[in-house]
């Protein structure tokens, strides 16, 4: 039971984890139909950003949290701005292709400014091992949990009540009606690829702080593509319910079965769903009118 | 018509497709304020590609107005981006509905009024847009994507009163509606030209239909106006009888005839 506890939080916490790194891939989804293959490397960039700013500039960890924020959210725009902005109006697969050459970029500028060696993560948050019962849990896994459910509460919201986030919606699903209606595409894709970078920062804080400082937090950040898959490539409520499915299997798996096993299970889930739901746990369905 | 009170007003306008097709060729009109204008034409006549022009929905298609004026409202407005035109007060309802599917009833009429500065009046017009179409009313949280092809036609001009225009450009309404309801659908857009003094530009290819709510009309033929006058006079036109109300005195033609009815369009001899 204890053990059953304790693999439920920690398989909770980075499956929210999981989740606010992978949101990103929804934002930008539900704007433009686009699939960012550069979200890990955003994650990435938000890593190294929080290293830069409590370490390397020594800035206190509220100050250096806002920082690295803003940083992310001045690259969304930029990016959005020097490399989509001329593709509006292309074929979307155009732009998803766009999107592997920026991940290139935006590792090697990484790489360029920070180097390939590992680096020891700030510790700024909750660190130890937190008494749940009898169970043990590590404290940042169980920070991570109301975090991320509160970050993706407010997404959820800002999709469904605000203006921007109506328009953003109203773009995914028709370019020609939105442009008819005012919306100022390029505006609109700014903003969405400045709130994709801003959770992919936060989702790379809480991703280096269990990996470390490294640029394998790239690969992680593509890792939880399957996250997305499985609950709707759309959907912000998907992507917390399949965070936490692909982070409760991990353990699970984990801790019953056999380590290895862990980083299989997942997919099979996912190709199971996947035959029952081939647009995800809460994806929109293709509406066909006859 | 006169000049002095036109809102829309388009002069000489020439369009060019991908530089090289000219689709429009020296088009000019004049839509006074508070009326409704009615713009007939056979399919390919650049009655879309006139809307667009104004609206600037060109741009996304290659297309470019090459020469001429548009001017709205006193000013130049050819060549703004689609979305300052609208917060000028033009508002394009799209030819085939183009509600968004995957967006309730409620928020496609939000993102009608993505321009308004008053955001305070945005949900009294929602009350609004649903007294004139109550079916809108009761579905309003459902995807749009799960409506009937009226209520996405009615979705649509829910959408444009949404923004509050000073003119709308409607591209077809009556497209692929049953007969019942294309009469509604014009009664309210009847309605909405008295209530709300909206003007109106109406591209149409059923005449008829145009000619009984609007009080002028320009038929279009090849990219430029070839006869124009008020309703009533278009309508009791020889050739808008014949073309396009298919009516005509001698009685129904033989076949023969109808194929080269161009030869006999007095207003191209």
């Amino acid at each position: 039971m204890d053990q059953f506890l304790q693999l439920t939080v920690a398989g909770l916490g980075t499956g929210m984890i999981y989740a606010l790194a992978a949101v990103g891939f929804v934002i930008i989804y539900k704007a433009s139909d686009v699939i960012n293959f550069a979200q890990g490397d955003l994650l990435l960039f938000g890593t190294y950003l929080i290293f830069f700013s409590l370490v390397q500039i020594g800035l206190p960890w509220t100050v250096g949290v806002l920082l690295t924020m803003l940083v992310a959210a001045g690259i969304g725009v930029a990016v959005e701005r020097t490399v989509l902005r001329p593709l509006i109006g292309e074929p979307i697969i155009s732009m998803i292709m766009v999107t592997i050459g920026l991940s290139s970029v935006l590792r090697a500028v990484v790489h360029a400014i920070w180097g390939p060696q590992p680096r020891t993560f700030p510790s700024f948050l909750p660190e130890g091992e937190v008494m749940l019962g009898s169970a043990v849990v590590s404290a940042d896994r169980l920070v991570a949990i109301p975090l991320a459910l509160a970050l993706l509460a407010g997404l959820a919201l800002f999709f469904r009540r605000t203006r921007s986030g109506i328009a953003m919606r109203a773009i995914a699903d028709d370019q020609q009606a939105a442009l008819s209606m005012g919306i100022s595409i390029p505006r609109v894709f700014a903003t969405a690829w400045a709130l994709a970078a801003v959770t992919a920062a936060i989702g790379g804080i809480m991703l280096g702080n269990i990996v470390g400082v490294t640029p394998n937090v790239a690969q992680i950040g593509l890792r939880v593509f399957p996250v997305v898959i499985l609950g709707g490539l759309d959907s912000i409520r998907g992507a917390v319910v399949g965070g936490a499915i692909i982070g409760l299997l991990e353990f699970y798996a984990g801790g019953y079965i056999g380590h290895g096993l862990n980083l299989i299970i997942p997919y099979v889930v996912l190709i199971i769903v996947l035959m029952v739901r081939p647009y995800g746990l809460f994806g929109k369905e293709i509406i066909e009118r006859v | 018509m006169s000049s002095v009170s036109a809102l829309l007003e388009l002069n000489s306008v020439e369009v060019l497709y991908d530089d090289v097709i000219l689709v429009l060729r020296g088009l000019s009109l004049e839509v006074p304020e508070g009326h409704i204008v009615a713009l007939l034409g056979s399919n390919g006549a650049g009655k879309t590609t006139t809307l667009k022009a104004i609206s600037g929905l060109l741009k996304v298609e290659d297309g470019e107005v090459t020469d001429g004026l548009i001017r709205f409202d006193g000013h130049e407005i050819h060549g703004l981006p689609a979305d300052r035109i609208v917060r000028r007060g033009i508002f394009q309802v799209v030819e085939g509905r183009h509600v968004f599917e995957h967006l309730t009833v409620h928020e496609n009429l939000l993102a009608g009024a993505h321009t308004r500065r008053d955001r305070g009046g945005v949900p009294d017009d929602l009350k609004r847009v649903y007294g004139y179409f109550p079916r809108l009313a009761e579905r309003k949280r459902q995807w749009a994507g799960y409506l009937s092809g009226g209520e996405q036609q009615m979705l649509a001009l829910g959408r444009a009163l949404m923004a509050r225009p000073r003119l709308m450009l409607l591209d077809e309404p009556s497209l692929g509606l049953a007969p019942i309801l294309v009469q509604e659908i014009f009664g309210i857009i009847r309605r909405i030209n008295e209530e709300e003094g909206t003007t109106i530009l109406l591209v149409e290819q059923n005449a008829r239909l145009a000619l009984s709510v609007a009080d002028y009309g320009y038929v279009m033929e090849s990219g430029r106006v070839v006869l124009e006058g008020s309703a009533e006079e278009l309508g009791d036109n020889e050739d808008v009888r014949e073309f396009y109300l298919g009516l005509s005195e001698i009685g129904r033609r033989s076949y023969r005839d109808v194929k080269h009815y161009r030869r006999r369009k007095r207003w191209l001899s």
